[in-house]
């Protein structure tokens, strides 16, 4: 299993802020959304979104996630 | 120089906060405070912070020592909310204590301009008894090329 966690507009995409899906070991970012409905799966491809796993920011190129980690989706911030 | 950071679920007392500050930096020659509250009007009927928090209080506590490598500061205090808040409460305060003022100025305007266009905060609106995604302002981003 590997935790996706959503923020900002993305939650209402994803129909809440976490999702547990399960992972046939080591899986390239791009597989992963492969999985995904493509109406969630469209914004999380969006470059302008940022990525951190397991608590920190990651690029988005060549990303592997693996059982266990937490990934996090951080679209563009609005602001304290 | 010492940063106070504080990320907070719950409403709190802007005026006890300063004043507990100041009251630590009695060498200072001037505190300079900021307080951001949610606007009323506009049919604003509440405001939601979302954060992420393996990043949010750290990004914040990393602004706070940029801010005191950069500036003569006695103390710096940040505090900001996050959760639902109602038109009038406060958002985030900053206080910024320094020897001089325009350290105190300076520092706190560096502070408020980075929380408002970098930090890790989700915001949005329920106006109508709707809730709508608040996206980011390019005044924000602009506002952040000042201190480049």
């Amino acid at each position: 299993m590997i935790k996706l966690v959503f923020l900002g507009r993305l939650v209402d995409l994803a129909g809440g802020g976490e999702i547990d899906i399960a992972i046939a070991g080591p899986t390239p970012l791009e597989d992963l959304l492969l999985g995904l409905p493509a109406p969630l799966a469209e914004p999380l491809a969006d470059p302008r979104v940022k990525l951190a796993l397991n608590g920190r920011l990651v690029p988005r190129e060549s990303l592997v996630v693996e059982a266990g980690d937490e990934l996090a989706f951080l679209p563009p911030v609005s602001g304290g | 120089m010492t940063a106070h950071v504080r990320l907070l679920l719950a409403p709190f007392d802007p005026a006890r906060e300063t004043s507990e500050f100041t009251l630590r930096y009695p060498e200072a020659g001037g505190v300079v405070s900021f307080l951001g509250q949610v606007r009323a009007g506009g049919g604003c009927e509440a405001l939601e912070l979302s954060h992420y928090e393996p990043l949010t209080l750290p990004g914040m506590e990393g602004l706070a020592a940029s801010a005191l490598t950069r500036w003569q500061l006695d103390g710096l205090l940040i505090i900001h909310r996050a959760g639902v808040m109602l038109p009038g409460e406060p958002i985030v305060l900053v206080a910024a204590a320094a020897r001089h003022r325009r350290d105190a100025f300076a520092a706190a305007d560096f502070a408020m301009d980075h929380l408002k266009s970098e930090s890790w905060f989700w915001k949005r609106e329920k106006a109508g008894g709707q809730w709508r995604w608040i996206e980011p302002r390019e005044e924000d981003r602009q506002d952040l090329s000042r201190w480049a």
